[in-house]
Protein backbone atom coordinates (compact mmCIF):
# COMPACT_ATOMS: atom_id res chain seq x y z
CA UNK A 1 0.00 0.00 0.00
CA UNK A 2 2.78 2.64 0.83
CA UNK A 3 4.75 1.70 -2.26
CA UNK A 4 1.57 2.36 -4.21
CA UNK A 5 1.25 5.08 -2.77
CA UNK A 6 4.42 6.49 -3.33
CA UNK A 7 4.18 5.56 -7.14
CA UNK A 8 1.32 7.79 -7.55
CA UNK A 9 3.41 10.64 -5.30
CA UNK A 10 5.95 10.30 -7.79
CA UNK A 11 4.04 10.23 -10.98
CA UNK A 12 2.29 13.57 -9.49
CA UNK A 13 5.73 14.60 -9.00
CA UNK A 14 6.46 13.99 -12.97
CA UNK A 15 3.26 15.47 -14.23
CA UNK A 16 4.15 18.69 -11.97
CA UNK A 17 7.87 19.26 -12.96
CA UNK A 18 6.51 18.79 -16.77
CA UNK A 19 4.09 20.83 -16.24
CA UNK A 20 6.03 23.54 -14.77
CA UNK A 21 8.90 22.94 -17.97
CA UNK A 22 6.18 23.39 -20.59
CA UNK A 23 4.93 26.52 -18.98
CA UNK A 24 8.53 28.08 -18.86
CA UNK A 25 9.14 26.61 -22.72
CA UNK A 26 5.81 28.08 -23.52
CA UNK A 27 6.71 31.32 -21.53
CA UNK A 28 10.38 31.45 -23.18
CA UNK A 29 8.94 31.05 -26.91
CA UNK A 30 6.41 33.75 -25.97
CA UNK A 31 8.80 35.85 -25.35
CA UNK A 32 11.18 35.31 -28.21
CA UNK A 33 8.05 35.57 -30.25
CA UNK A 34 7.51 38.94 -29.22
CA UNK A 35 10.70 40.08 -30.33
CA UNK A 36 10.58 39.05 -33.43
CA UNK A 37 6.66 40.39 -33.63
CA UNK A 38 6.98 43.77 -32.93
CA UNK A 39 10.76 43.73 -35.38
CA UNK A 40 8.53 42.42 -38.18
CA UNK A 41 4.74 42.00 -37.93
CA UNK A 42 3.96 45.27 -35.69
CA UNK A 43 4.04 47.95 -38.85
CA UNK A 44 1.27 46.46 -40.34
CA UNK A 45 -0.59 44.16 -37.95
CA UNK A 46 0.28 46.80 -34.93
CA UNK A 47 1.49 47.01 -31.20
CA UNK A 48 -2.31 45.98 -29.88
CA UNK A 49 -2.59 43.25 -32.86
CA UNK A 50 -5.29 45.12 -34.12
CA UNK A 51 -4.48 46.02 -37.99
CA UNK A 52 -5.47 49.20 -39.94
CA UNK A 53 -8.52 49.49 -40.94
CA UNK A 54 -9.34 47.89 -44.68
CA UNK A 55 -5.86 47.61 -44.41
CA UNK A 56 -3.97 44.80 -42.61
CA UNK A 57 -6.35 42.38 -40.47
CA UNK A 58 -6.27 42.59 -36.76
CA UNK A 59 -4.96 39.51 -35.03
CA UNK A 60 -6.87 39.78 -32.02
CA UNK A 61 -9.16 37.27 -31.90
CA UNK A 62 -9.27 36.59 -35.72
CA UNK A 63 -10.30 33.23 -36.68
CA UNK A 64 -7.34 32.58 -38.81
CA UNK A 65 -4.86 33.06 -35.60
CA UNK A 66 -7.13 30.82 -33.62
CA UNK A 67 -7.93 28.13 -36.14
CA UNK A 68 -6.17 25.87 -38.30
CA UNK A 69 -1.73 26.34 -37.43
CA UNK A 70 -0.79 25.06 -40.72
CA UNK A 71 -2.75 27.59 -42.37
CA UNK A 72 -1.03 30.47 -40.48
CA UNK A 73 2.23 28.91 -40.97
CA UNK A 74 1.53 28.74 -44.59
CA UNK A 75 0.63 32.30 -44.56
CA UNK A 76 3.77 33.19 -43.12
CA UNK A 77 6.24 30.84 -45.41
CA UNK A 78 4.16 32.39 -48.49
CA UNK A 79 2.20 35.50 -47.76
CA UNK A 80 -0.79 35.94 -48.67
CA UNK A 81 -2.88 37.53 -51.25
CA UNK A 82 -6.15 35.79 -51.84
CA UNK A 83 -8.37 38.59 -51.71
CA UNK A 84 -10.65 36.99 -49.88
CA UNK A 85 -12.73 38.16 -46.85
CA UNK A 86 -10.99 37.64 -43.59
CA UNK A 87 -13.82 37.50 -41.05
CA UNK A 88 -16.17 39.85 -43.32
CA UNK A 89 -13.53 41.94 -44.01
CA UNK A 90 -11.19 42.97 -47.15
CA UNK A 91 -8.11 43.96 -46.65
CA UNK A 92 -5.98 46.28 -49.34
CA UNK A 93 -2.77 44.99 -48.77
CA UNK A 94 -0.62 42.46 -49.55
CA UNK A 95 1.29 40.25 -46.65
CA UNK A 96 5.20 39.09 -47.91
CA UNK A 97 6.24 35.70 -47.62
CA UNK A 98 8.63 35.76 -44.24
CA UNK A 99 11.31 33.63 -46.17
CA UNK A 100 14.18 34.75 -43.95
CA UNK A 101 12.03 33.30 -41.05
CA UNK A 102 13.53 29.84 -39.27
CA UNK A 103 11.50 27.47 -38.20
CA UNK A 104 12.03 28.08 -34.53
CA UNK A 105 11.29 31.84 -35.14
CA UNK A 106 8.12 31.35 -37.14
CA UNK A 107 7.16 28.81 -34.33
CA UNK A 108 7.96 31.41 -31.61
CA UNK A 109 6.25 34.23 -33.52
CA UNK A 110 2.66 32.57 -34.08
CA UNK A 111 2.95 31.07 -30.84
CA UNK A 112 3.03 34.58 -29.41
CA UNK A 113 0.58 35.85 -31.33
CA UNK A 114 -1.89 33.21 -30.41
CA UNK A 115 -1.23 34.24 -26.62
CA UNK A 116 -1.73 37.72 -27.10
CA UNK A 117 -3.86 40.77 -27.92
CA UNK A 118 -6.88 38.53 -26.25
CA UNK A 119 -5.89 35.36 -27.70
CA UNK A 120 -5.74 32.16 -25.93
CA UNK A 121 -3.99 29.04 -28.06
CA UNK A 122 -1.89 26.01 -27.64
CA UNK A 123 1.63 26.69 -28.76
CA UNK A 124 2.98 26.21 -32.39
CA UNK A 125 6.05 23.24 -32.56
CA UNK A 126 9.25 23.72 -34.69
CA UNK A 127 7.70 20.09 -35.81
CA UNK A 128 4.51 21.75 -37.20
CA UNK A 129 6.26 24.49 -38.95
CA UNK A 130 8.79 21.88 -40.49
CA UNK A 131 5.60 20.19 -41.54
CA UNK A 132 4.04 22.54 -43.39
CA UNK A 133 7.22 23.95 -44.93
CA UNK A 134 8.29 20.25 -46.52
CA UNK A 135 5.01 20.20 -48.44
CA UNK A 136 4.94 21.85 -51.75
CA UNK A 137 3.23 25.04 -52.60
CA UNK B 1 -7.49 69.85 5.12
CA UNK B 2 -6.94 66.46 3.66
CA UNK B 3 -10.89 66.12 3.02
CA UNK B 4 -10.61 69.42 1.57
CA UNK B 5 -8.35 69.00 -1.18
CA UNK B 6 -9.82 65.87 -1.60
CA UNK B 7 -13.02 67.96 -2.38
CA UNK B 8 -10.98 69.60 -5.02
CA UNK B 9 -9.35 67.45 -6.86
CA UNK B 10 -12.87 66.00 -7.67
CA UNK B 11 -14.12 68.89 -8.45
CA UNK B 12 -11.40 69.65 -11.29
CA UNK B 13 -11.95 65.56 -12.70
CA UNK B 14 -15.38 66.89 -13.10
CA UNK B 15 -14.72 70.01 -14.63
CA UNK B 16 -12.12 68.29 -16.97
CA UNK B 17 -14.68 65.91 -18.03
CA UNK B 18 -17.26 68.14 -18.71
CA UNK B 19 -14.94 70.57 -20.44
CA UNK B 20 -14.42 67.51 -22.57
CA UNK B 21 -18.03 66.35 -23.03
CA UNK B 22 -18.78 69.94 -23.94
CA UNK B 23 -15.86 69.93 -26.67
CA UNK B 24 -16.98 66.93 -28.47
CA UNK B 25 -20.34 69.00 -29.44
CA UNK B 26 -19.04 72.14 -29.88
CA UNK B 27 -17.57 72.16 -33.75
CA UNK B 28 -18.74 68.65 -33.83
CA UNK B 29 -15.12 68.00 -31.78
CA UNK B 30 -13.08 69.71 -34.41
CA UNK B 31 -10.44 71.91 -33.49
CA UNK B 32 -11.06 74.80 -36.14
CA UNK B 33 -9.36 78.56 -36.71
CA UNK B 34 -11.04 81.65 -35.43
CA UNK B 35 -14.40 82.44 -36.89
CA UNK B 36 -15.02 78.76 -38.44
CA UNK B 37 -17.86 76.48 -37.05
CA UNK B 38 -18.57 72.91 -37.83
CA UNK B 39 -21.53 70.17 -37.57
CA UNK B 40 -21.42 67.15 -37.82
CA UNK B 41 -24.58 66.57 -39.93
CA UNK B 42 -25.27 63.01 -40.59
CA UNK B 43 -23.20 59.80 -39.20
CA UNK B 44 -23.36 56.19 -39.33
CA UNK B 45 -24.51 55.36 -42.83
CA UNK B 46 -21.36 53.15 -44.48
CA UNK B 47 -17.80 54.47 -45.04
CA UNK B 48 -18.00 57.76 -46.62
CA UNK B 49 -15.50 58.43 -49.47
CA UNK B 50 -15.80 60.91 -51.96
CA UNK B 51 -18.34 63.49 -51.63
CA UNK B 52 -20.36 65.96 -53.31
CA UNK B 53 -23.18 68.48 -53.28
CA UNK B 54 -24.91 69.71 -55.98
CA UNK B 55 -26.08 73.85 -56.70
CA UNK B 56 -29.13 73.12 -55.06
CA UNK B 57 -27.02 71.77 -51.66
CA UNK B 58 -28.09 68.30 -52.58
CA UNK B 59 -25.25 66.05 -50.83
CA UNK B 60 -24.02 62.62 -52.39
CA UNK B 61 -21.01 60.37 -51.21
CA UNK B 62 -19.76 57.39 -52.37
CA UNK B 63 -19.52 54.35 -50.28
CA UNK B 64 -17.10 51.58 -49.40
CA UNK B 65 -19.35 49.45 -47.85
CA UNK B 66 -22.74 48.86 -49.16
CA UNK B 67 -25.72 49.33 -46.76
CA UNK B 68 -28.99 47.48 -47.59
CA UNK B 69 -26.89 46.60 -51.06
CA UNK B 70 -26.61 50.34 -52.06
CA UNK B 71 -23.08 52.12 -52.02
CA UNK B 72 -24.43 55.78 -52.97
CA UNK B 73 -26.14 58.08 -50.55
CA UNK B 74 -28.49 61.06 -51.57
CA UNK B 75 -29.01 63.65 -48.82
CA UNK B 76 -30.65 67.03 -48.23
CA UNK B 77 -29.35 69.19 -45.59
CA UNK B 78 -32.35 69.78 -43.45
CA UNK B 79 -31.90 72.60 -40.51
CA UNK B 80 -28.43 71.52 -39.44
CA UNK B 81 -29.22 67.82 -40.02
CA UNK B 82 -29.01 65.69 -43.05
CA UNK B 83 -31.91 63.53 -43.88
CA UNK B 84 -31.33 60.86 -45.76
CA UNK B 85 -33.42 60.78 -49.23
CA UNK B 86 -32.16 57.41 -51.25
CA UNK B 87 -29.58 55.11 -51.70
CA UNK B 88 -28.54 53.34 -55.15
CA UNK B 89 -25.99 51.94 -56.72
CA UNK B 90 -25.27 48.45 -55.90
CA UNK B 91 -21.16 48.76 -55.63
CA UNK B 92 -18.90 50.14 -53.46
CA UNK B 93 -16.15 52.75 -54.65
CA UNK B 94 -14.41 55.96 -54.12
CA UNK B 95 -15.17 58.22 -56.70
CA UNK B 96 -18.31 60.59 -56.82
CA UNK B 97 -18.40 64.03 -58.90
CA UNK B 98 -21.04 65.79 -60.46
CA UNK B 99 -21.13 67.35 -64.29
CA UNK B 100 -23.24 68.59 -67.04
CA UNK B 101 -26.29 67.48 -65.34
CA UNK B 102 -25.02 64.22 -64.38
CA UNK B 103 -23.69 62.29 -61.53
CA UNK B 104 -20.61 59.98 -61.79
CA UNK B 105 -19.61 57.59 -59.40
CA UNK B 106 -16.49 54.90 -59.85
CA UNK B 107 -16.52 51.36 -58.55
CA UNK B 108 -12.76 49.96 -58.41
CA UNK B 109 -12.50 48.94 -61.87
CA UNK B 110 -15.70 51.34 -63.82
CA UNK B 111 -16.86 54.69 -64.16
CA UNK B 112 -21.05 55.29 -64.15
CA UNK B 113 -23.05 58.08 -64.66
CA UNK B 114 -26.34 58.96 -63.59
CA UNK B 115 -28.75 61.74 -65.18
CA UNK B 116 -30.45 64.13 -62.67
CA UNK B 117 -33.54 66.29 -63.23
CA UNK B 118 -33.64 69.58 -62.10
CA UNK B 119 -35.03 68.66 -58.74
CA UNK B 120 -31.92 66.51 -58.63
CA UNK B 121 -33.93 63.66 -58.79
CA UNK B 122 -31.57 60.15 -60.22
CA UNK B 123 -33.61 59.37 -62.90
CA UNK B 124 -32.46 55.83 -63.64
CA UNK B 125 -30.79 55.13 -60.10
CA UNK B 126 -30.62 51.49 -61.72
CA UNK B 127 -29.61 51.48 -65.07
CA UNK B 128 -26.36 54.01 -65.04
CA UNK B 129 -24.64 54.50 -67.96
CA UNK B 130 -21.37 52.85 -68.49
CA UNK B 131 -18.64 55.31 -69.25
CA UNK B 132 -15.25 53.63 -68.42
CA UNK B 133 -14.99 49.60 -67.73
CA UNK B 134 -12.46 47.30 -67.02
CA UNK B 135 -9.93 49.17 -65.46
CA UNK B 136 -7.84 47.25 -63.13
CA UNK B 137 -8.20 46.10 -59.43
CA UNK B 138 -5.99 44.38 -57.83
CA UNK B 139 -6.27 44.21 -54.30
CA UNK B 140 -3.74 47.01 -53.53
CA UNK B 141 -4.37 51.35 -54.09
CA UNK B 142 -7.44 50.43 -56.15
CA UNK B 143 -9.96 53.31 -55.77
CA UNK B 144 -10.56 54.93 -58.89
CA UNK B 145 -11.55 58.73 -58.06
CA UNK B 146 -12.06 60.81 -60.72
CA UNK B 147 -12.31 64.84 -62.00
CA UNK B 148 -13.06 66.93 -65.37
CA UNK B 149 -11.71 69.71 -67.17
CA UNK B 150 -13.27 71.75 -68.79
CA UNK B 151 -13.19 70.22 -72.57
CA UNK B 152 -15.25 67.67 -72.07
CA UNK B 153 -12.28 65.08 -70.16
CA UNK B 154 -12.38 63.04 -67.58
CA UNK B 155 -9.41 61.96 -64.99
CA UNK B 156 -8.99 58.73 -63.68
CA UNK B 157 -6.68 57.28 -61.00
CA UNK B 158 -5.58 54.11 -61.42
CA UNK B 159 -3.14 53.14 -58.50
CA UNK B 160 -0.13 50.84 -58.83
CA UNK B 161 -0.99 47.45 -57.17
CA UNK B 162 2.24 47.15 -55.49
CA UNK B 163 3.94 49.32 -53.27
CA UNK B 164 7.70 49.65 -55.02
CA UNK B 165 7.32 47.47 -57.61
CA UNK B 166 9.53 44.94 -56.27
CA UNK B 167 9.95 41.39 -57.81
CA UNK B 168 8.21 40.49 -54.50
CA UNK B 169 5.70 42.70 -52.87
CA UNK B 170 6.49 44.39 -49.58
CA UNK B 171 9.63 41.52 -49.50
CA UNK B 172 12.67 42.01 -47.78
CA UNK B 173 15.38 43.24 -50.14
CA UNK B 174 13.28 42.67 -53.00
CA UNK B 175 14.65 43.97 -55.69
CA UNK B 176 12.88 46.25 -57.92
CA UNK B 177 11.50 44.99 -61.61
CA UNK B 178 12.88 46.24 -64.76
CA UNK B 179 11.33 47.80 -66.64
CA UNK B 180 8.11 47.82 -64.02
CA UNK B 181 5.34 46.00 -65.62
CA UNK B 182 2.99 47.56 -63.60
CA UNK B 183 2.89 51.19 -65.37
CA UNK B 184 1.51 49.55 -68.32
CA UNK B 185 -2.07 50.02 -67.17
CA UNK B 186 -2.03 51.60 -63.85
CA UNK B 187 0.40 53.85 -61.78
CA UNK B 188 -0.49 57.56 -63.52
CA UNK B 189 -3.44 59.19 -64.39
CA UNK B 190 -5.77 58.37 -67.00
CA UNK B 191 -7.65 60.66 -69.72
CA UNK B 192 -10.91 59.74 -71.20
CA UNK B 193 -13.95 61.53 -72.94
CA UNK B 194 -16.61 62.52 -70.10
CA UNK B 195 -19.81 61.49 -72.25
CA UNK B 196 -18.38 58.83 -74.41
CA UNK B 197 -20.12 55.09 -73.20
CA UNK B 198 -17.92 51.94 -72.51
CA UNK B 199 -14.72 52.94 -72.78
CA UNK B 200 -11.89 50.76 -72.28
CA UNK B 201 -7.88 51.76 -71.68
CA UNK B 202 -7.65 51.13 -75.77
CA UNK B 203 -9.55 54.72 -75.93
CA UNK B 204 -7.75 56.76 -73.35
CA UNK B 205 -5.02 58.35 -72.74
CA UNK B 206 -1.64 57.73 -70.30
CA UNK B 207 -2.16 61.12 -69.26
CA UNK B 208 0.95 61.07 -66.32
CA UNK B 209 2.84 58.37 -64.93
CA UNK B 210 4.69 57.57 -62.19
CA UNK B 211 2.24 58.25 -59.66
CA UNK B 212 2.25 55.02 -57.17
CA UNK B 213 -1.73 56.20 -56.23
CA UNK B 214 -3.14 59.13 -56.21
CA UNK B 215 -6.91 59.17 -53.79
CA UNK B 216 -7.15 63.06 -54.25
CA UNK B 217 -7.16 64.97 -57.40
CA UNK B 218 -8.77 68.14 -58.93
CA UNK B 219 -8.92 70.64 -61.68
CA UNK B 220 -7.40 74.03 -60.92
CA UNK B 221 -9.44 76.19 -62.93
CA UNK B 222 -6.95 79.31 -62.34
CA UNK B 223 -4.24 77.42 -64.18
CA UNK B 224 -6.22 75.48 -66.14
CA UNK B 225 -4.48 72.03 -65.10
CA UNK B 226 -5.04 68.70 -62.92
CA UNK B 227 -3.21 68.47 -59.66
CA UNK B 228 -3.26 65.55 -58.10
CA UNK B 229 -1.70 64.39 -54.36
CA UNK B 230 0.25 61.26 -54.16
CA UNK B 231 0.38 58.24 -51.59
CA UNK B 232 4.18 57.90 -50.82
CA UNK B 233 5.50 54.39 -50.60
CA UNK B 234 5.86 52.39 -47.59
CA UNK B 235 8.04 50.36 -45.46
CA UNK B 236 11.34 51.67 -46.20
CA UNK B 237 13.17 49.95 -42.78
CA UNK B 238 10.82 47.04 -43.25
CA UNK B 239 12.28 46.49 -46.83
CA UNK B 240 15.47 47.95 -46.08
CA UNK B 241 16.77 47.83 -42.45
CA UNK B 242 20.10 48.65 -42.96
CA UNK B 243 19.67 51.68 -45.14
CA UNK B 244 16.60 53.23 -42.57
CA UNK B 245 16.20 53.28 -38.98
CA UNK B 246 12.29 52.97 -38.00
CA UNK B 247 12.32 56.89 -37.06
CA UNK B 248 13.85 57.47 -40.76
CA UNK B 249 11.07 55.41 -42.09
CA UNK B 250 8.57 57.42 -40.53
CA UNK B 251 9.31 60.74 -41.91
CA UNK B 252 10.10 59.34 -45.31
CA UNK B 253 9.33 59.74 -47.95
CA UNK B 254 7.18 62.74 -48.21
CA UNK B 255 3.58 62.88 -49.38
CA UNK B 256 3.33 64.85 -52.83
CA UNK B 257 1.22 67.24 -54.78
CA UNK B 258 1.84 67.65 -58.41
CA UNK B 259 0.59 69.55 -60.86
CA UNK B 260 0.48 67.58 -64.15
CA UNK B 261 0.55 68.25 -68.07
CA UNK B 262 -0.13 65.53 -70.93
CA UNK B 263 3.34 63.41 -70.75
CA UNK B 264 4.03 64.44 -67.01
CA UNK B 265 6.45 61.52 -65.24
CA UNK B 266 6.42 61.68 -61.32
CA UNK B 267 9.12 58.98 -60.87
CA UNK B 268 7.43 56.17 -59.21
CA UNK B 269 9.01 53.83 -58.58
CA UNK B 270 12.93 54.80 -59.31
CA UNK B 271 12.54 57.18 -57.28
CA UNK B 272 10.68 58.74 -53.62
CA UNK B 273 10.77 62.52 -52.62
CA UNK B 274 12.95 63.30 -49.41
CA UNK B 275 11.02 66.09 -47.46
CA UNK B 276 13.75 67.47 -45.45
CA UNK B 277 16.53 67.39 -48.00
CA UNK B 278 13.88 68.34 -50.27
CA UNK B 279 15.53 65.97 -53.24
CA UNK B 280 14.26 63.23 -55.47
CA UNK B 281 16.10 59.77 -54.33
CA UNK B 282 16.96 56.94 -55.67
CA UNK B 283 14.44 54.62 -54.41
CA UNK B 284 16.81 51.27 -52.82
CA UNK B 285 14.67 48.88 -54.80
CA UNK B 286 16.69 50.73 -57.43
CA UNK B 287 20.05 50.73 -56.22
CA UNK B 288 19.37 53.85 -53.73
CA UNK B 289 21.04 53.44 -50.64
CA UNK B 290 18.76 56.27 -48.53
CA UNK B 291 21.76 58.50 -50.06
CA UNK B 292 22.17 58.64 -53.52
CA UNK B 293 19.67 61.33 -55.12
CA UNK B 294 18.03 61.12 -58.33
CA UNK B 295 20.52 63.76 -59.94
CA UNK B 296 23.31 62.30 -58.65
CA UNK B 297 22.14 58.75 -60.30
CA UNK B 298 21.75 60.84 -63.74
CA UNK B 299 24.90 62.17 -63.42
CA UNK B 300 26.31 58.36 -63.52
CA UNK B 301 23.57 57.45 -65.94
CA UNK B 302 23.64 60.23 -68.38
CA UNK B 303 21.27 58.52 -71.51
CA UNK B 304 18.73 58.51 -68.69
CA UNK B 305 19.34 54.89 -67.66
CA UNK B 306 16.46 53.55 -65.97
CA UNK B 307 13.70 55.81 -66.92
CA UNK B 308 14.41 55.71 -70.82
CA UNK B 309 14.67 51.67 -70.59
CA UNK B 310 10.65 51.58 -68.71
CA UNK B 311 9.26 54.26 -70.85
CA UNK B 312 10.51 52.03 -74.12
CA UNK B 313 8.88 49.01 -72.82
CA UNK B 314 5.80 50.44 -71.81
CA UNK B 315 5.45 51.98 -74.84
CA UNK B 316 5.71 49.25 -77.20
CA UNK B 317 4.33 46.95 -74.77
CA UNK B 318 0.57 48.64 -74.87
CA UNK B 319 1.38 50.81 -77.93
CA UNK B 320 -1.79 52.49 -77.19
CA UNK B 321 -2.93 54.52 -80.55
CA UNK B 322 -3.34 57.51 -78.15
CA UNK B 323 -0.35 57.83 -76.41
CA UNK B 324 2.12 60.09 -78.60
CA UNK B 325 3.03 62.10 -75.72
CA UNK B 326 4.23 59.16 -73.46
CA UNK B 327 6.48 58.50 -76.80
CA UNK B 328 7.69 61.67 -76.74
CA UNK B 329 8.58 61.30 -73.09
CA UNK B 330 11.00 58.14 -74.03
CA UNK B 331 13.58 60.43 -74.98
CA UNK B 332 12.96 62.68 -71.81
CA UNK B 333 14.30 61.59 -68.62
CA UNK B 334 13.11 63.91 -66.67
CA UNK B 335 10.69 63.47 -63.65
CA UNK B 336 8.74 65.75 -62.06
CA UNK B 337 9.50 68.33 -59.01
CA UNK B 338 6.67 67.87 -56.63
CA UNK B 339 4.67 71.61 -56.44
CA UNK B 340 4.64 71.14 -52.57
CA UNK B 341 5.50 68.14 -50.15
CA UNK B 342 3.98 67.43 -47.13
CA UNK B 343 4.96 64.58 -43.95
CA UNK B 344 5.20 61.24 -44.68
CA UNK B 345 2.71 58.64 -45.02
CA UNK B 346 -0.29 61.31 -43.96
CA UNK B 347 -2.53 59.76 -46.27
CA UNK B 348 -3.96 62.60 -48.87
CA UNK B 349 -7.70 61.56 -49.49
CA UNK B 350 -9.09 64.48 -51.24
CA UNK B 351 -7.97 67.50 -52.91
CA UNK B 352 -10.26 70.72 -53.44
CA UNK B 353 -9.51 73.73 -54.86
CA UNK B 354 -11.81 76.51 -53.20
CA UNK B 355 -13.70 78.82 -55.04
CA UNK B 356 -16.41 80.03 -52.65
CA UNK B 357 -16.82 83.45 -51.45
CA UNK B 358 -18.02 82.64 -47.76
CA UNK B 359 -14.46 81.95 -46.12
CA UNK B 360 -11.67 84.67 -46.16
CA UNK B 361 -9.86 86.07 -48.79
CA UNK B 362 -6.80 84.12 -48.22
CA UNK B 363 -8.79 80.44 -49.11
CA UNK B 364 -9.92 81.78 -52.65
CA UNK B 365 -7.98 79.77 -55.01
CA UNK B 366 -6.41 77.68 -52.34
CA UNK B 367 -6.53 73.73 -51.78
CA UNK B 368 -7.78 72.05 -49.27
CA UNK B 369 -6.42 68.58 -48.67
CA UNK B 370 -8.03 65.90 -46.24
CA UNK B 371 -5.37 63.56 -44.93
CA UNK B 372 -7.33 59.95 -43.54
CA UNK B 373 -4.24 59.67 -41.33
CA UNK B 374 -1.03 57.45 -41.43
CA UNK B 375 -0.26 53.97 -40.16
CA UNK B 376 3.35 53.27 -41.69
CA UNK B 377 4.64 55.56 -38.97
CA UNK B 378 4.64 52.57 -36.15
CA UNK B 379 6.17 52.32 -33.51
CA UNK B 380 6.57 56.39 -33.96
CA UNK B 381 3.08 57.43 -32.72
CA UNK B 382 0.44 57.89 -36.47
CA UNK B 383 -0.31 61.44 -37.57
CA UNK B 384 -2.08 63.37 -40.20
CA UNK B 385 -6.28 62.68 -39.45
CA UNK B 386 -6.63 66.03 -40.55
CA UNK B 387 -7.65 68.66 -42.60
CA UNK B 388 -5.02 71.12 -44.34
CA UNK B 389 -5.14 74.17 -46.10
CA UNK B 390 -2.57 75.43 -48.89
CA UNK B 391 -2.81 79.14 -50.40
CA UNK B 392 -2.02 79.74 -53.82
CA UNK B 393 -0.74 82.35 -55.66
CA UNK B 394 -0.55 82.86 -59.28
CA UNK B 395 -2.02 79.10 -59.49
CA UNK B 396 1.70 77.85 -57.56
CA UNK B 397 1.35 76.86 -53.53
CA UNK B 398 3.24 79.92 -51.36
CA UNK B 399 4.91 77.20 -49.75
CA UNK B 400 3.63 77.12 -45.97
CA UNK B 401 0.73 75.06 -45.19
CA UNK B 402 -1.37 74.42 -42.18
CA UNK B 403 -3.59 72.30 -40.37
CA UNK B 404 -7.42 74.02 -40.90
CA UNK B 405 -9.28 71.01 -39.24
CA UNK B 406 -8.22 69.08 -36.68
CA UNK B 407 -9.03 66.06 -34.13
CA UNK B 408 -10.96 63.76 -36.55
CA UNK B 409 -9.59 60.86 -34.68
CA UNK B 410 -10.29 62.22 -30.88
CA UNK B 411 -6.76 62.63 -29.82
CA UNK B 412 -3.09 62.85 -31.64
CA UNK B 413 -1.70 60.35 -29.14
CA UNK B 414 -1.84 56.66 -30.42
CA UNK B 415 -0.09 54.49 -32.34
CA UNK B 416 -3.07 52.21 -33.61
CA UNK B 417 -4.91 53.73 -36.78
CA UNK B 418 -7.79 52.13 -35.39
CA UNK B 419 -8.45 54.35 -32.51
CA UNK B 420 -9.15 57.41 -34.85
CA UNK B 421 -12.35 58.02 -34.04
CA UNK B 422 -12.80 59.77 -37.26
CA UNK B 423 -10.99 59.44 -40.53
CA UNK B 424 -11.22 62.69 -42.98
CA UNK B 425 -11.84 61.44 -47.13
CA UNK B 426 -13.44 63.05 -48.82
CA UNK B 427 -14.16 67.13 -49.61
CA UNK B 428 -17.06 69.32 -51.32
CA UNK B 429 -17.99 72.70 -51.21
CA UNK B 430 -21.72 73.37 -50.94
CA UNK B 431 -23.52 76.06 -53.11
CA UNK B 432 -23.06 78.50 -50.51
CA UNK B 433 -19.10 78.18 -49.99
CA UNK B 434 -19.25 76.09 -46.86
CA UNK B 435 -16.77 72.74 -46.84
CA UNK B 436 -17.97 69.33 -46.41
CA UNK B 437 -15.88 66.87 -45.08
CA UNK B 438 -16.90 63.12 -45.20
CA UNK B 439 -15.23 60.54 -42.75
CA UNK B 440 -15.08 56.36 -44.03
CA UNK B 441 -14.74 55.31 -40.17
CA UNK B 442 -18.31 55.79 -39.07
CA UNK B 443 -19.48 57.26 -42.35
CA UNK B 444 -19.61 60.83 -41.02
CA UNK B 445 -20.36 64.45 -42.97
CA UNK B 446 -19.22 67.59 -41.44
CA UNK B 447 -19.90 70.73 -43.06
CA UNK B 448 -17.48 73.66 -41.48
CA UNK B 449 -18.64 77.32 -41.94
CA UNK B 450 -17.40 80.53 -41.61
CA UNK B 451 -19.04 83.87 -39.77
CA UNK B 452 -17.23 87.57 -39.44
C1 LIG C 1 3.09 44.46 -45.18
C2 LIG C 1 2.28 44.38 -44.00
C3 LIG C 1 2.29 43.06 -43.22
C4 LIG C 1 3.30 42.51 -42.47
C5 LIG C 1 4.71 43.06 -42.27
C6 LIG C 1 2.76 41.31 -41.90
N1 LIG C 1 1.48 41.12 -42.30
FE1 LIG C 1 0.23 39.60 -41.77
N2 LIG C 1 -1.15 40.26 -43.09
C7 LIG C 1 -1.07 41.43 -43.82
C8 LIG C 1 -2.20 41.51 -44.72
C9 LIG C 1 -2.48 42.65 -45.69
C10 LIG C 1 -2.95 40.33 -44.53
C11 LIG C 1 -4.23 39.94 -45.30
C12 LIG C 1 -3.91 39.65 -46.77
C13 LIG C 1 -5.12 39.36 -47.62
O1 LIG C 1 -6.23 39.72 -47.24
O2 LIG C 1 -4.93 38.81 -48.71
C14 LIG C 1 -2.28 39.58 -43.47
C15 LIG C 1 -2.75 38.36 -42.93
C16 LIG C 1 -2.22 37.76 -41.82
C17 LIG C 1 -2.80 36.63 -41.11
C18 LIG C 1 -4.11 35.93 -41.45
C19 LIG C 1 -5.33 36.79 -41.28
C20 LIG C 1 -5.62 37.21 -39.85
O3 LIG C 1 -6.09 38.35 -39.66
O4 LIG C 1 -5.40 36.43 -38.91
C21 LIG C 1 -1.96 36.32 -40.08
C22 LIG C 1 -2.13 35.23 -39.04
C23 LIG C 1 -0.83 37.25 -40.16
N3 LIG C 1 -1.03 38.10 -41.21
C24 LIG C 1 0.26 37.23 -39.29
C25 LIG C 1 1.42 37.98 -39.49
C26 LIG C 1 2.63 37.80 -38.73
C27 LIG C 1 2.82 36.82 -37.59
C28 LIG C 1 3.54 38.68 -39.25
C29 LIG C 1 5.01 38.84 -38.87
C30 LIG C 1 5.81 37.66 -39.09
C31 LIG C 1 2.88 39.43 -40.30
N4 LIG C 1 1.60 38.96 -40.42
C32 LIG C 1 3.47 40.46 -41.04
C33 LIG C 1 -0.07 42.38 -43.72
C34 LIG C 1 1.15 42.18 -43.11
Amino acid sequence: MKKIFSVILFLLFVVFVNAQTNQQTLKASIDRGQKIYFKVCLSCHMLDGGGVPHMNPPLSQSSYVLGDKAKIIYIILHGLETREPIDDEYYSNNMAAHTDLNNQQIADVLTYVRNSFGNKASAVSVAEVKAVRSKKK
Amino acid sequence: MKKLSFYFLFLSISITSFAKNNADTINAGLKLPAGFSATKISEGLGRARHIVVSQQGTIFYKSSKLVNGKGIFQLKNLNGKAELITSFGKYIGTGIAIRNGYLYASSDEEVFRYKLNEKDEVLNPDQPEKIITGLINRHQHESKSIAFDNDGNIYVNIGAYANACQEKDRTLHSKGRMPCPVLDSAGGIWQFKADKLNQTYADGIRYATGLRNVVGLDWNAQTNSLFVMQHGRDQLHDNWPEFYDTKQSAELPAETMYELHRGSNCGWPFIYYDPMQHKKMLAPEYGGDGKKSWDEYLNENKNGGLVIVNYKYNQDKTSLINDMDYARKAYDKTIQDPAIAFPAHMGPNALLFYTGNQFPEKYKNGAFIAFHGSWNRAPELQKGYFVVFVPFKNGKPTGEWEIFADNFAGGDQFMEPNKAQHRPCGLAQGPDGSLYVSDDVKGAVYKISYKK
